[in-house]
């Protein structure tokens, strides 16, 4: 019970972390934050249900008014910009992704990978596209060719993640609270 | 750590948290009821003579908070000027506008302690009824406390790649850094246990 409290906590202040990191540009011009890359860390690392909880933590912290989110960013204002369906994905991001690591007993770095994929793109994305499509009175197919510039990044976030996974299956193997 | 609220002290800081959290949540939802860009301009200059109550050197914070829309504004400037629906497009700039320099004027306005007072009040009667609620809170002191820790952490580590290699370390830091926060879990943990863990009275774990 204190070790799970401990690993949602450290995991909600570990995605916080993550925003502290300066930003990089890729190649055409999209910057990316390591900050979804925490959240699917949380799934593959934490599982399904902790995995979300600790992601539903730092959302709660960042709106109760901690400028936790890339850039500095925080507060209820956030939750009226455009972007807020990717905000309220996370946390279904990180369950989904926690669920297929659970579930499919595969070679931990590509299952890892692939519910990123998943979990962190697809499921996150769902909630992504309907947030823009309220926010800016636009289609759900407008918002989705809006958001398409930003998948290659996350690709790169979600093989990422799954290395980081099976790295820290093998220095700290009674961590991986997800396959348990 | 710094919380969003602002140091200049102005009338709406003494409102009760919860009323303007009310009143945000009303108004969140009337500004998406109004679809005319003239009432929602004539909402928009009403946030900002609100936020001007607050003094000169208050605003200038809150527009400073409202650079994030700056993509977003931009975006449906060319969209709506490309398809001709300028009125349309008014009325999606002024919505976002308003709605977020209002919840902004919430956040600036509240103590983190109001706020955290307002969000665990709901949290009571799980309380009368025997469950824990000492983990939420306790997980919730724990992220403000390991988030700089962490950070400074990264720091380091980021440091040391460059005293190493020419090139920026990218997504290569991050491996060690988990395993850092892993470590840090753990240890965090034991003293929990150490000092009775997380008990209350009708638990057990």
């Amino acid at each position: 019970m204190e070790r799970n409290l401990a690993f949602i906590a450290l995991f909600a202040a570990l995605i916080a972390a993550l925003g502290l990191i300066p930003k990089f540009t890729l190649a055409f011009g999209v910057p990316i934050t390591a900050q979804t890359m925490g959240v699917m860390l949380c799934g593959t690392v934490l599982g399904a249900r902790r995995g979300a909880l600790a992601v539903l933590l730092f959302l709660a912290l960042v709106a109760l008014g901690l400028p936790l989110l890339a850039g500095g960013r925080g507060g209820l204002g956030v939750f009226a910009t455009p972007s807020v369906g990717f905000l309220l994905g996370w946390p279904v991001a990180a369950f989904v992704t926690g669920l297929i690591v659970e579930r499919w007993n595969g070679p931990l770095a590509l299952v890892a990978s692939v519910a990123s994929v998943i979990g962190g793109i697809a499921a996150l994305y769902v909630f992504g596209i309907i947030g823009l499509a309220v926010m800016l009175d636009k289609t759900l197919v407008e918002s989705a060719l809006l958001v398409t510039a930003f998948i290659p990044g996350d690709v790169i976030k979600a093989v990422f993640a799954g290395l980081i996974t099976s790295g820290l299956a093998r220095s700290r193997p009674a961590s991986l609270l997800s396959r348990g | 750590m710094i919380s969003l609220t602002s140091p200049i002290e102005t009338w709406a800081h003494r409102v009760p948290a919860g009323a303007k959290l009310a009143a945000l949540s009303v108004a969140t939802v009337g500004l998406f009821l109004l679809d005319d860009p003239i009432s929602l301009g004539v909402a928009v200059l009403a946030v900002a003579a609100l936020t001007l109550t607050g003094g000169w050197d208050f605003a200038r914070a809150a527009a400073r908070a409202l650079r994030i829309l700056i993509p977003f504004l931009a975006l449906i400037a060319i969209w709506h000027a490309v398809t001709g629906q300028v009125a349309a497009g008014l009325v999606v700039a002024l919505r976002l506008l308003a709605a977020l320099a209002l919840a902004n004027f919430v956040t600036m306005t509240t103590r983190l302690s109001d706020m955290v007072a307002v969000a665990t009040r709901p949290l009571a009667p799980l309380r009368w009824l025997g469950l824990p609620t000492r983990a939420l809170e306790l997980a919730l002191a724990l992220v403000v406390r390991f988030t700089p820790a962490i950070a400074r952490k990264g720091g380091l580590l980021a440091e040391s790649w460059r005293a190493r290699s020419p090139r920026r370390p990218g997504l290569r830091t991050i491996l060690p850094l988990a395993a850092l926060a892993i470590d840090d879990a753990e240890h965090v943990a034991e003293a929990l246990r150490a000092r009775g863990g997380l008990e209350t009275p009708k638990t057990s774990t």
